[in-house]
């Protein structure tokens, strides 16, 4: 139990600091942002009372010191009233994020499953026959591993829509399709999320597979695996039940550091084949120099890691059961 | 902007010695460290000594978007210049920006983690909630985000952001050596007979942990370099210092591939994977000489 | 326990043991042994003699470097069965391990998986050897064995971090005897612990062998532990078994010099006082060949043959033997080549 309030207590710390940074941040702009804003929204429509105030709250520059200014913008993030945003005028903030959301969840949930799934059993298996073919298969994911994401994405994307014409451009959906869980709209979803999903998964297993492989390598040196083996278990239970259960435990601890660098690659994945979740949407925003829509979009996924990592620290919590012990 | 390899930690000696002396021609028999140098060898001597042999990379002639031929070893790119040059120039660019991220976010978590470790009580435990922070809030996004306030600046900027977005990782590592390190006697003892405390760690602690540091600095660079590759390539990095990244910001903006003009688009990802792939291995060779575990040795019959 | 010779329940001949590497360690060499059905055969030797390899040998957990470069282990049924151990593969291996032949390791914090509990890892036990059980079966079955060595047993459903050291090692001694197998070796089972609770584990030994009459391998560095405990002793060093015969008759009349230096190093409580000696110099390098007596180099008996002709275990007496020049030489002339079984 201690151990989870704490790493709540951490988490409520980490969020404090990203929406503090958040608050800073547009500081750093030369000039007055909020005029700046106020002007570009003039040029889309008639701008309403209270937006300019609603404005200055969420970006930390409305009247008053520092303290009040704090206490509006945090206000102004209860109440999810991030305004409206520039690129999709006059849809508010918080609605673009949530069309976004669902997209980011289950390609990068989707492909990040396959790859720690894929990666750990690889690793496994590499790391009980070693010596066997599949070391050789090391050197070759370490060169996947260093290829940049975007690269290969592109590569993949002018292979399998252009030259063969097998998969679509980009985009995350058939655009003629409305959205709904009709099966021509999921088979059209499944179709376009194939590549990213792909891309995804081949840049990341190699890391997942090498770190099993070398933990699995020094586990099969422990005691208790040499005495299973002196106990007579079957090959199968020793391999997974001595040897990869114990192994497995410096990956998942190491979660928390290859969640963040995930999102970050799938980020600019979605750029490159327009795929219609948060990283598409923050480059739309940064591109556009939407304040509004990139802090809104910089505090979702910044939130959405947190609340990750500290789901995985419960599983570790679980899985490791030398953590339970109070201390 | 790749899931990274979960760090394995080569085991420490357990008695104090400088892990200098007499590991280079170990590390050489390792297959995998000599392959590795001899690939990194080259890239740095094409660095070095590249933008004094080949051409201008900035110069635009006439053959404008032309296939590799005798004139232009990899073609030209939409504007005429030769991509072969431009190529080997980036080296340079890419190098550099991708060994200064990582010395200084390297520096930086050695101070962090080692004093933190070293120093106990609540300036560990300050500096860690500061590094796990670090290392939780996912770092593009933040980066992106910093880089769209902070518009120009130069390299400088994508190498200080860079740095400030990947030394966490690297410190949580040698904060847990250090931990494990305190305890051994050769440093207990150490403190007893009164040795100042930055003596201790700049005598006893840095040479037994230079392993793992130079292991993770070797990652800094991997990792830096494909992010600024990724920051160039969402136009968010100076365009006028040329590196692979911007490279293929550039081929992109020009829709190379698509186009058909692969060799201004693959020749920068390539080296880019070929340069992490050398780092990379070099790093493994010398885990495989300071872990003789991890050797791949055949299974005896 | 039985002093027919009859009733062996397993014979090692001529094992030889070699580490791999630059420079191989050649750790056993020749040795051979006999373990009666139910007696308690223990295996002295200091630090780096071999006596763990060797063990480990006999159970085929040998792994690289460590090579087995000759020999034999013979196991011997109730039935009179014999089957060649080293000739074992694949599943017969398998299920011959733990059901005729159980090791407890030293250091036993670390022979249980840290991540399962202790019910499980017996649970693990009995699914591999035993699958006509069912679980309620195999639930009690392990009740049963923790309640044997003296834990409560509700504690099948703890993790071994929860568990002191001595009741690791208990529970160790309980999944070795889970399959109630002829033959148990216990490479050095009480070193890690405190006095008191090795007196226990002991004792709890000789219980569950008086119960179950099981034979074991007791290997450790503490002669007089051994002395204590053992109906026949081997003593190690450098790689050789030195001497070897009845515990009683090996404490009141060692033969070879190097067991006198051992018995002269501790003190007797019951005994007379008398000056401590301990044995100068160190062990042998045993990369190197070793020409002549590997002890000759400390031993203050050593005279002609012994820096030359390596010397060979000859009995002395029934049932005893030791290899030592001052032996052979006085008794006969020419010695035979061959190292004889006692």
């Amino acid at each position: 139990m201690r151990y989870l309030l704490r790493k709540l207590g951490f988490y409520a710390v980490a969020a404090w600091m990203a929406v503090t940074v958040n608050f800073f941040l547009p500081r750093l702009i030369p000039g007055d942002p909020v005029e700046m804003m106020l002007a570009r929204q003039a040029q889309s429509g008639p701008v309403e009372a209270g937006q300019e105030e609603a404005l200055a709250a969420m970006l930390g520059l409305g009247h008053g010191n520092l303290l009040v200014q704090y206490g509006d913008y945090l206000r102004a993030l209860a109440h999810l009233d991030f305004g409206l945003s520039v690129t999709y005028f006059p849809s508010p903030v918080t609605e673009v994020v949530g069309d976004a959301v669902p997209w980011t969840l289950v390609l990068v949930g989707a492909a990040t499953l396959l790859s720690v799934a894929l990666g750990l059993t690889l690793g496994t298996l590499a790391g009980w026959r070693r010596g066997s073919w599949f070391d050789s298969l090391v050197p070759s994911t370490t060169f996947l591993a260093a290829i940049p994401y975007f690269w290969l994405a592109l590569l993949l994307l002018y292979l399998f829509s252009q030259v063969w014409g097998v998969l679509p451009l980009g985009g995350g959906y058939d655009e003629t399709l409305d959205i709904g869980l009709s099966g021509a709209f999921l088979t059209s979803a499944a179709e376009h999320a194939v590549l990213p999903a792909a891309t995804i998964v081949l840049s990341s297993v190699g890391g997942w597979m090498l770190g099993m492989r070398n933990m699995m390598v020094s586990t099969l040196a422990e005691d208790y695996v040499v005495a299973a083996e002196a106990k007579g278990l079957p090959p199968r239970t020793i391999m997974v039940g001595y040897a990869a259960r114990n192994a497995v435990l410096p990956s998942v601890a190491g979660f928390a550091i290859s969640l963040g660098f995930i999102v970050s690659g799938s980020l600019v994945m979605e750029i490159v084949f327009s795929y219609p979740g948060m990283g598409f949407t923050l480059l739309q925003a940064v591109q556009n120099t939407d304040y509004p829509l990139m802090q809104a979009v910089f505090l979702v996924i910044t939130f959405g890691v947190l609340a990750a990592n500290f789901l995985v620290d419960l599983v570790y919590g679980f899985v490791d059961p030398r953590t339970r012990q109070a201390r | 902007m790749t899931a990274p390899t979960v760090p394995t930690v080569p085991t420490l000696p357990t008695t104090p010695r400088a892990t200098g002396r007499g590991w280079l021609r170990p590390a050489l028999r390792s297959r995998r460290f000599a392959a590795g140098l001899a690939l990194l060898a080259v890239f740095v001597l094409t660095a070095a000594l590249g933008p004094w042999l080949a051409d201008d990379p900035n110069a635009f002639t006439a053959d404008l978007g032309q296939a590799p031929s005798g004139a232009h070893w990899l073609g030209t790119t939409q504007t005429g210049q030769d991509v072969f040059a431009q190529l080997v120039v980036s080296a340079r660019g890419t190098l550099l920006i991708g060994a200064a991220s990582a010395l200084i976010a390297t520096v930086v978590s050695v101070v962090v983690g080692i004093g933190g470790g070293f120093l106990g009580g609540l300036a560990d435990e300050a500096l860690s909630l500061i590094s796990n922070v670090f290392l939780v809030i996912p770092g593009l996004p933040l980066v992106i985000v910093v880089s769209a306030y902070v518009k120009g600046g130069g390299a400088w900027s994508t190498i200080l952001v860079i740095a400030l977005t990947s030394w966490a990782a690297s410190a949580r590592v040698l904060r847990a050596q250090t931990l494990s390190l305190r305890t051994r006697d050769y440093v207990l003892a150490a403190r007893v007979y009164g040795e100042k405390r930055w003596r201790i760690v700049l005598v006893e602690i840095l040479p037994n942990e230079l392993a793992i540091i130079v292991s993770q600095f070797i990652f800094a660079v991997i990792f830096a370099i494909l992010t600024q590759a990724g920051l160039a390539f969402l136009g968010l990095a100076d365009p006028s210092h040329l590196t692979w990244g911007t490279m293929l910001y550039f081929a992109q903006n020009a829709e190379a591939l698509t186009s058909g003009a692969w060799w201004w688009f693959i020749p920068p990802g390539l080296c880019i994977a070929a340069l992490g792939t050398a780092l990379s291995l070099i790093s493994f060779g010398l885990d495989e000489v300071l872990d003789p575990r991890l050797r791949v040795r055949k299974v005896s019959p | 326990m039985s002093d027919d010779a009859d009733d062996v329940v397993l014979r090692a001949e001529h094992i030889s043991v070699t580490y791999e590497g630059e420079r191989p360690t050649h750790a056993v060499r020749d040795v051979g042994f006999e373990l009666r059905r139910g007696e308690l055969l223990g295996i002295a030797g200091e630090s780096g003699c071999g006596k763990s390899t060797l063990a480990y040998a006999v159970a085929r957990m040998l792994g690289p470097p460590a090579r087995l470069t000759e020999g034999r282990v013979v196991h011997r049924d109730r039935a009179g069965a014999e089957t060649d151990l080293l000739a074992l593969e694949g599943e017969a291996l398998r299920s011959f391990r733990w059901s005729r032949l159980s090791v407890v390791f030293q250091s036993a914090m670390n022979a249980l998986n840290p991540v399962t509990t202790v019910g499980r890892q017996f649970d693990d036990i009995f699914r591999a050897h035993r699958p006509r059980m069912r679980r309620p079966e195999r639930y009690e079955r392990a009740r049963a064995l923790l309640d044997m060595v003296g834990i409560d047993p509700a504690r099948v459903r703890a993790y071994p971090h929860e568990l002191s050291g001595g009741m690791r090692q208990r529970v160790v001694i309980a999944m070795a005897l889970a399959l109630e197998p002829e033959i148990v070796i216990m490479d050095e089972p009480t070193t890690a612990l405190d006095v008191v609770v090795q007196r226990e584990i002991l004792d709890e030994v000789q219980r569950l062998r008086d119960d179950l009459g099981f034979s074991v391998v007791f290997i450790t560095h503490d002669l007089s532990l051994l002395l204590e405990i053992s109906d026949r002793l081997a003593v190690m060093y450098a790689g050789s078994i030195v001497e070897y015969g009845p515990a009683e008759r090996i404490a009141a009349d060692p033969a070879h010099p190097y067991t006198q230096g051992l018995l002269r190093s501790f003190p007797d409580l019951a005994g007379e006082r008398r000056a401590l000696r301990g044995i100068p110099g160190s062990p042998p390098d045993l990369r190197e060949a070793l020409p002549g007596c590997p002890f000759a180099a400390r031993c203050e008996h050593a005279f002609a043959p012994c820096a030359t002709t390596p010397p060979t275990l000859v009995p002395l007496a029934p049932g005893t033997s030791a290899a030592c020049h001052l032996h052979t030489v006085a008794r006969t002339g020419p010695r035979p080549e061959e190292g004889r079984q006692p």
